[in-house]
């Protein structure tokens, strides 16, 4: 359901601002969302001044420069800094991305603000709680699903049917997409969101997948599939360039075709 | 408090089973209206300004009448299912399905009301 306003628990309030760095002359603020569950204080924006004479250009390099040299307690996911692993999703300058592969120039005006992904209970700091979007995820059936018997080699596949995939598999579940969704938003217990379509997607159309009908009877739904109204911030958002609208009008359309 | 696993809560009931007719439904509504709204708001348009007589007598014209009634119906069921869709967008439980049965009924009692008021004038 819609809502339009934060709980009281849930409203930020200015948070503690953070020395500059000594004898730095090149800075960058931070604006950065803090929220702990270990008390029982509101969501806090602290302000730390990153030195950029001494840090990386992304904006992940901001983070962690905070995290090592100014405040350690700054919680957030990171792991390969290149774009594949999707642990860095976060909300940065009012933009779902990966924080890795956001440099800080792509930043207009002169404060780098950061927030967890919109509409997801936080962990701590900049981490969501990821948990159901991974459920969501897994109830697609994210695999190959075969009834023919195994063949001696290989499932063999055209390379055309294999260029159908592209613009597909190189998701990585950053969640980037599924929480700039309005429709995620507000029906997320049912909705699937576009990142969970995206792969239903790629396995429906996957030349190898016997499954289809099963898969596209698994989507038949008002809330599951139905809830996408075309608002494309799932593409707008995307930070591998992905295209998550298309893939869930593309269902849509297979299931059109499969009725009428 | 419910101890549900993860891929318990995603799964929920399952699929209902239905939505690519409302969907498709909407399609061809939207395409039909895109005709029919003109064409009405024209002969509407041509007709103010004229006496009563002469409304009545445009609207008792079989193809005005067949077109007006298309319209309202067209358009009445396509807001209905568009206004059930923006109510489940928005709203949860109880009331949810009350404001779909309001908007339900007042989508049919406005078709019965305008053809009844069509039939009228026309036969």
């Amino acid at each position: 359901m819609v809502q339009l306003t934060l709980p009281k628990n849930s409203r930020m309030v200015t948070g503690k601002t953070w020395p500059k760095p000594e004898g730095a002359t090149n800075l960058r603020k931070f604006q950065i969302y803090r929220w702990s569950p270990d008390d029982d204080k509101n969501p806090q924006i602290d302000t730390y001044f990153v030195d950029l004479d001494d840090c990386g250009p992304m904006v992940l390099d901001g983070l962690i420069y905070i995290k090592n040299k100014i405040d350690p307690t700054l919680a957030f996911r990171r792991s390969c800094r290149e774009g594949i692993c999707g642990s860095c999703a976060m909300n940065i300058d009012g933009h779902n991305t990966l924080a890795c592969i956001y440099g800080m120039d792509e930043i207009k005006g002169d404060t780098v603000k950061i927030y967890p992904l919109p509409h997801t209970a936080v962990v701590r700091d900049l981490i969501p709680d990821l948990t159901h979007f991974y459920a969501q995820h897994a109830s697609i059936m994210p695999w190959l699903e075969t009834k023919t018997n195994r063949p001696a080699k290989e499932w063999r596949q055209s390379i055309e049917d294999r260029k159908k995939l592209d613009g597909l598999y190189e998701c990585v579940m950053c969640a980037s997409c599924s929480t700039s969704c309005p429709s995620y938003w507000w029906n997320g217990d049912k909705y699937l969101g576009p990142a969970a379509l995206l792969h239903a997607y790629r396995w429906i159309i996957d030349s190898r997948d016997e499954a289809t009908g099963e898969r596209l009877d698994a989507l038949e739904d008002p809330f599951k599939l139905y809830r996408c109204h075309t608002i494309m911030n799932c593409t707008q958002t995307c930070p591998k360039g992905l295209n998550p609208a298309k893939a869930i009008a593309e269902i849509k359309r297979m299931m059109v075709n499969r009725a009428v | 408090m419910r101890y549900l696993t993860d891929r318990k809560r995603a799964e929920g009931k399952g699929a209902s089973g239905t939505g690519t007719e409302h969907h498709w439904f909407m399609q061809v509504s939207a395409v039909g209206l895109a005709f029919l709204i003109p064409t009405f708001l024209f002969i509407v348009g041509s007709a103010l300004g004229q006496g009563r007589e002469a409304v009545l007598e445009t609207f008792a014209n079989p193809f005005v009448a067949i077109l007006t009634g298309l319209t309202l119906y067209v358009s009445m069921v396509h807001f209905n299912k568009g206004a059930q869709m923006m109510i489940e967008d928005y709203w949860s439980g109880s009331l949810r399905k009350g404001l779909i049965m309001f908007v339900i009924g007042l989508s049919y009692t406005i078709i019965a009301t305008g053809l009844f008021a069509l039939a009228k004038i026309a036969l």
